[in-house]
């Protein structure tokens, strides 16, 4: 956690130091292909796992259900911090 | 959305792949995803670093950012509750500790594991643990191919709560682009929190 932190905060020091360079400002596509990337890393790790591909249907509805009760119980309480606190802050 | 379908198309081309090389007895050892996610973080550093309005949010911090975090918690727990009622096979304590993962499933998962061998036997507490990791797998995911939606009907903030502990790293660059540059500290703020509360709470609900 610290490594990754560390790693970010020096990359914004970088990004500060030559913010005047346009490359920066076209950073969104190789994000997006780093995205991708770990994306598929993170499916491979999946898909390698034995323990995982096994009980797949057993232990993956229950995980479905936790996962979207935890997604949509969170989702819900930020739509309501957002209407009451920061819509009119953020446009 | 053609972004996110592309998204997911490398996701399920990963799992066939690790699939099949599982079938023929490869079994992964090296693990190069934590380095990729290092790569992601410096140019995500250096996309919020080049930004020109940072400095200017940077300054207008304010106490009520703490309500972002607060309601990923509340409202991961009351419906990670609600769902509790619908698995029988599990207490919602236990529930509780899954949804404590707030999407940190390597975390989550492992401690789980751990700390429920006593209580439930090994085969049991395994079981757990594997649930709490793909629970906290989907959420992760749900999120990345989701943000787009979400901020749609749920508001900005809903990546960032969606995202969980991982708002400041794997999920952050999906949010700096669906919800703003603007809102990335807020989220890594938000994840450098829930990423602190995810052994305490994960701990607190297994000892129950």
């Amino acid at each position: 956690m610290f490594i990754i932190i560390g790693i970010m905060l020096s990359g914004i020091a970088l990004g500060y130091l030559f913010r005047k360079k346009t490359i920066l400002q076209k950073l969104g596509k190789p994000i997006s292909y780093t995205i991708c990337l770990l994306l598929f890393l993170l499916g491979i790790s999946v898909g390698n796992n034995s323990v995982i591909m096994n009980n797949l249907l057993s232990l993956g509805s229950q995980a479905l259900l936790l996962a979207s009760a935890g997604t949509l119980g969170s989702v819900l309480a930020a739509w309501i911090v957002y209407r009451l606190f920061f819509k009119k802050e953020i446009k | 959305m053609k972004g996110s379908l592309i998204i997911v198309s490398f996701f399920v081309f990963g799992c066939l792949f690790g699939w099949f090389l599982n079938n023929y007895d490869v079994t992964l050892e090296f693990d190069a995803t934590r380095y990729v996610l290092y790569l992601l973080m410096f140019q995500v550093g250096l996309s919020i670093g080049s930004d020109k309005n940072i400095m200017q949010i940077l300054k207008n911090m304010r106490p009520k950012y703490l309500l972002v975090p607060l309601a990923t918690i509340v409202g991961t727990l009351s419906f990670s509750a609600l769902a509790a009622f619908f698995i029988t096979q599990w207490t919602v304590f236990e529930c509780l500790a899954i949804g404590s993962g707030f999407a940190y499933y390597s975390l989550s998962s492992i401690l789980i594991t751990e700390l429920k061998t006593a209580s439930l036997g090994i085969q049991l507490a395994t079981e757990l643990g594997t649930i709490a990791l793909i629970t906290n797998i989907i959420r992760e995911i749900m999120t990345l191919l989701g943000a787009p939606l979400l901020v749609k009907y749920f508001g900005r903030l809903a990546p960032i709560c969606a995202a969980g502990a991982t708002s400041m790293d794997t999920a952050l660059p999906i949010i700096t682009r669906c919800s703003g540059k603007e809102l990335a500290f807020i989220a890594i703020f938000h994840g450098v929190l829930i990423d602190l509360c995810v052994p305490l709470f994960v701990t607190f609900f297994c000892s129950l």
